[in-house]
């Protein structure tokens, strides 16, 4: 009896001093940190969340919408440092209301893209067969379907149409909504694609028929064991379509179907300044570059991640 | 006593560009309550396919189970719907791989993959399933449980897996444990602690196992009964002494005769080999699939399989001849 103690004991210690293996997420986190223009996109784009969400503790979006007709079309000065728009608004005040929606919208437009991609994309690749073909023809049909002009004529159809709502203490329009839902209802196909695949290899993996013997059900199996193990392409392929969401958003709002006036983004801010290209560039260079920077920041995180959560790449040592 | 499962007559078929392949002919066995049955036979005899249509997990297309009846308990399983299935799985049926390397799930601890069964089944939270976990990784002997169960299987080696994987299939103290080869991918050392392992587990808890290998060295150590398998067909089933003592079929003498012993004094002679090739399951020949490899056959081996038939109680054999003599039983 003293003897299985002292064996107990010893295995204790030793236990003690165990140094346990990197657990798959401080892996991935390890190599994000040396991959050095992910780490620089990364700094990049919390100084933006800084800019759009911190400068508004500093004034009012009433105060950024408020037209000062006195100043129109007035280039960068030490009031006005972005210079003002065509109805005497504060551009700089304007970005920062702007990018908080710009922000907003990509943010939440890859999270409607991802719970639809991933859902068709799980349900398809699991279940296969007919469900497979139908949901896989869906997709197909709705990639043969411009993206453009199914974005128009849902924003058109639906614009307008849902009251405005409040987040962060601030009243936004419905159309913000309506953009949120439109970009991610025309965006899920890749994604939805990228996860099929994966599920169909990964159910055929040993683990899933281990998971079956213990009882476990169909949708357990799909979103507890085999969704985790596609987690990586499924976060890269996200991060990556938020840079994607932006440019949507920007562009449709150029076009003068997004988020609608006096709410600024970044995109809508663009819209007027085409008139004054060569005569005002302050309109579009400031907003324009502040889409560039983000779009540019977030590639750079989704490449870092993109290689980080490469099961195979290496971690330096050094 | 009253058998637990029994196999009645089962024929599993896959369907494959090839043509159909006959897995599992006519098969039927049966498991007493609290006795371990040993399968043996070699790769390709229907032995895991068998036991995949015990749980029902036998993949339709292009499996199909063609005819049979599968009784767990007076009820069979292959009327059962998928949900009433899914509450025998794990619940009542546990089951072991073979390759504890690739069955468990590389991104999930393996607390959570073991209380997953009594979260499933007991409607436990997993915070409740912790405390019973802890307790199984002990059990299986698994050092420092608290702090194991939170690493991730590529932190253990083959065995401790092998240890996960029999901890998962007993966290509900299943009635009966299939068990597919699951010392074959472990090096001899370790076999042997997973084998006594299970036959602690077994006298402690009661339950009946079924013990799939191709070692005859485990399944004497194990089995109380042997059923041995040849091209999707019994061909000899008998208590583990008989079979050892006194085996009946060619085929199962050919496997006896195919072991290392180590009262051979005549270091310098050579295994004995089956020649040949198990049949492809595709091919249905008239005859006996022993036939082309069998020494003993005879005429009628070549026109007419021989059913299962006993020839002592409790010993059954599938063969025309009677070896000792070399003539038509």
């Amino acid at each position: 009896m003293e003897a299985t103690t002292t064996e107990h004991e010893r295995i204790k210690y030793q236990e003690e001093f165990r140094t346990s293996p990197l657990k798959p997420g401080q892996l991935v986190w390890k190599r994000f940190l040396q991959h050095r223009m992910a780490v620089f996109g990364a700094i990049m784009l919390i100084v933006l969340i800084l800019y759009s969400f911190g400068g508004a503790l500093f004034f009012t979006e009433a105060e950024a919408n408020f037209p000062d007709l006195s100043i129109l079309l007035t280039g960068p000065s030490v009031e006005h440092p972005f210079g003002t728009d065509t109805v005497g608004r504060d551009i700089f005040k304007r970005t920062v209301y702007g990018g908080q929606i710009s922000l907003l919208i990509g943010l939440s437009a890859v999270i409607v893209e991802v719970f639809v991609g991933v859902l068709i994309g799980a349900i398809a690749g699991y279940y296969g067969g007919w469900i497979d073909s139908l949901l896989m023809r869906f997709t197909e049909a709705m990639f043969n379907i411009p993206q453009l002009f199914l974005l128009l004529v849902m924003a058109k159809l639906f614009g307008g149409k849902i009251p405005p709502i409040e987040i962060f203490g601030r009243e936004l329009s419905g159309s913000v909504i309506v953009i949120i839902v439109i970009i991610g209802l025309t965006s899920w196909m890749y994604l939805a694609r990228i996860v099929r695949a994966n599920f169909l290899s990964l159910k055929e993996r040993d683990f899933v028929m281990a998971a079956q013997t213990i009882g476990t059900s169909n949708l357990s199996i799909i979103f507890k064991h085999i969704l985790p193990n596609s987690i990586a392409p499924i976060i890269v392929s996200g991060t990556l379509s938020v840079a994607n969401a932006i440019i949507t958003e920007a562009y449709i709002s150029f076009l003068g179907l997004g988020v609608q006036a006096p709410t600024a983004t970044w995109g809508n801010m663009l819209d007027r300044a085409y008139n004054y290209v060569a005569s005002a560039p302050w309109l579009w260079i400031f907003p324009g570059s502040l889409i560039v920077l983000t779009v540019l920041s977030i590639n750079f995180v989704g490449d870092g991640l993109r290689d980080a959560a490469d099961p195979h790449g290496l971690v330096k040592v050094e | 006593m009253e058998p637990i499962l029994e196999l009645k007559n089962l024929e599993v078929n896959f369907n494959t560009l090839d043509g159909v392949v006959h897995a599992v002919n006519d098969v039927s066995y049966s498991v007493k309550e609290g006795k371990t049955l040993g399968i043996v036979g070699e790769s390709g005899c229907g032995k895991s396919v068998s036991v995949l249509s015990i749980m029902r997990l036998i993949q339709e297309p292009p499996g199909k189970i063609k005819k049979g009846k599968i009784y767990y308990r007076g009820q069979d399983l292959l009327k059962l719907s998928e949900e009433e299935m899914e509450h025998i799985r794990g619940a009542e049926i546990g089951m072991v791989f073979q390759d504890p390397m690739t069955y468990l799930n590389p991104v999930l601890t393996i607390g959570k993959q073991i209380s997953e069964s009594l979260v499933v089944h007991k409607g436990m939270t997993y915070q409740e399933a912790d405390e019973i976990t802890k307790e199984l990784l002990n059990v299986v002997g698994i050092p420092n449980p608290t702090d194991r169960m939170k690493d991730y299987p590529h932190q253990f080696s083959g065995g401790m897996r092998q240890r996960v994987m029999i901890a998962m299939a007993l966290s509900c103290n299943p009635r009966l444990l299939i068990a597919d080869e699951p010392t074959t991918a472990l090096d001899v050392t370790i076999q042997a602690q997973i084998v006594e392992l299970t036959k602690s587990l077994q006298e402690n808890l009661g339950m009946a196992v079924i013990w799939i290998t191709h070692d005859l060295g485990v399944v004497a150590d194990l089995a109380d009964d042997v059923v041995v398998m040849y091209a999707g067909y019994v061909v000899e089933e008998a208590d583990v002494f008989t079979i050892y003592e006194n085996p009946q079929h060619p085929y199962t003498n050919f496997l006896l005769k195919s072991l290392p012993r180590i009262d051979n004094t005549r270091r310098s002679e050579r295994l004995a080999t089956i020649p040949g090739f198990p049949p492809d399951g595709i091919t249905v020949m008239p005859g006996c699939p022993l036939m082309p490899r069998c020494k003993f056959a005879v005429e009628r081996c070549n026109h007419e399989n021989p059913p299962l038939r006993e020839i002592a109680p409790g010993h059954k054999i599938a063969c025309w001849v009677e070896i000792s003599t070399g003539k038509e039983r």
